[in-house]
């Protein structure tokens, strides 16, 4: 592999990482979200 | 198109697949339609839903569509290498090996489902399910390289999306989403065959056994005709049956009528050179327009006229 393929599989596996970083920050949120609504509902009942 | 089926099929690229080709495998266009019937079977429910969870429950309509498409181009990759129109498919062009799309496929599946059980009811987890394994197994592998009626049974798989929608509110199922099932799967005919028409040589090129390459031209102007008229049905038995209320009745009568129209001039042509089929095009596109509208008139039925 030349430098030039490594620094682009390099430069994809960077954007891929910070794909994966943001999805995962997502999902916290969400499944935080997700508990708190449903705290919500179990305590109207 | 030489190198296609290699690259589609065993090959592995020498760089890691780019999260973009991830995202077109999910065909985030097809999945407009999807998440917006999805949505408004949400809506029209006669129930509350947490909004955290109303988005989570539309997210996984969403990723489930996604997971099915992935498995649906893993399965499909050397048919895609084959038509022009899905040849630069991230499989088929080579810039993803055919594991990773199936890891990502079946992941995403999983995902979607459970993620659907926790946030909302085992019901909609249960149909969601249904929907992602009726795309894969009984249409994408079983009907669509044998049959003709392949996007006529296959067509179910993309109805389910309003009933989930409607399940994840109310737990149940009753008659109105039924009745929107019903529509979009009387629907799906019309709307393929006049595609299919005008990439009726992508289609044979692929020996994917479409109606138009099977039957010819003229039987599939016929069949866009008849089920035309089922689907007049389907859209009007919400009315009939007094599921619905006059601002999705007259959505339905008006965009129904122009849609028999353009289908009657696709019946009438007699066109062969797909360069000359504005009025299959003209249908394909309003055939689009025609489900936004009848499935907004409902959402808009329910918050307007409850």
């Amino acid at each position: 592999m030349t430098p030039e393929e490594q620094d682009q599989v390099r430069a994809r596996q960077k954007s891929r990482a910070l794909v994966t970083g943001l999805l995962l920050g997502f999902l916290a949120i969400l499944f935080f979200a997700i508990t708190l609504a449903k705290i919500g509902v179990s305590d109207q009942i | 198109m030489a190198s296609s089926p290699i690259m589609s099929g065993t090959a592995t690229p020498a760089l890691p697949a780019h999260w973009r080709d991830f995202v077109a495998l999910t065909k985030p266009r097809v999945m407009t339609l999807v998440v917006f019937t999805g949505l408004c079977g949400l809506l029209a429910a006669p129930d509350h839903i947490h909004p955290v969870l109303a988005f989570t429950a539309i997210l996984c309509i969403a990723l489930g569509a996604g997971a099915a498409a992935t498995l649906n181009q893993w399965y499909e990759a050397d048919i895609d290498a084959k038509m022009k129109r899905t040849a630069n498919r991230p499989l088929p062009a080579g810039r993803m090996d055919r594991q990773s799309a199936l890891h990502f496929g079946v992941g995403l599946s999983f995902f979607s489902v459970i993620l659907m059980g926790m946030a909302t009811n085992l019901l909609a987890a249960a149909v969601l399910t249904v929907s992602i394994l009726f795309y894969v197994f009984v249409y994408t592998i079983w009907l669509k390289p044998r049959t003709a009626q392949n996007i006529v049974i296959g067509g179910a798989a993309g109805a389910f999306p309003p009933v989930i929608g409607w399940a994840a509110v109310t737990g149940d199922i009753s008659a109105l989403p039924v009745a929107l099932f019903m529509l979009i799967f009387f629907w799906t005919p019309p709307h393929f065959w006049s595609l299919a028409l005008f990439v009726r040589t992508d289609y044979a090129a692929a020996g994917i056994p479409m109606l138009p390459v099977v039957a010819g031209e003229v039987t599939t102007r016929r069949q866009i005709w008849l089920y035309t008229a089922i689907m007049a049905v389907a859209a009007l038995a919400p009315v009939l049956l007094r599921l619905t209320g006059p601002i999705y009745g007259t959505a339905a009568i008006v965009g129904t009528a122009i849609f028999a129209a353009l289908a009657f001039q696709v019946y009438r042509h007699r066109e062969t050179d797909p360069a000359n089929m504005a009025p299959e095009k003209r249908l394909f596109k309003y055939s689009i327009l025609y489900l936004f509208l009848l499935f907004g008139a409902v959402v808009v039925d329910r918050w307007l006229l409850p």
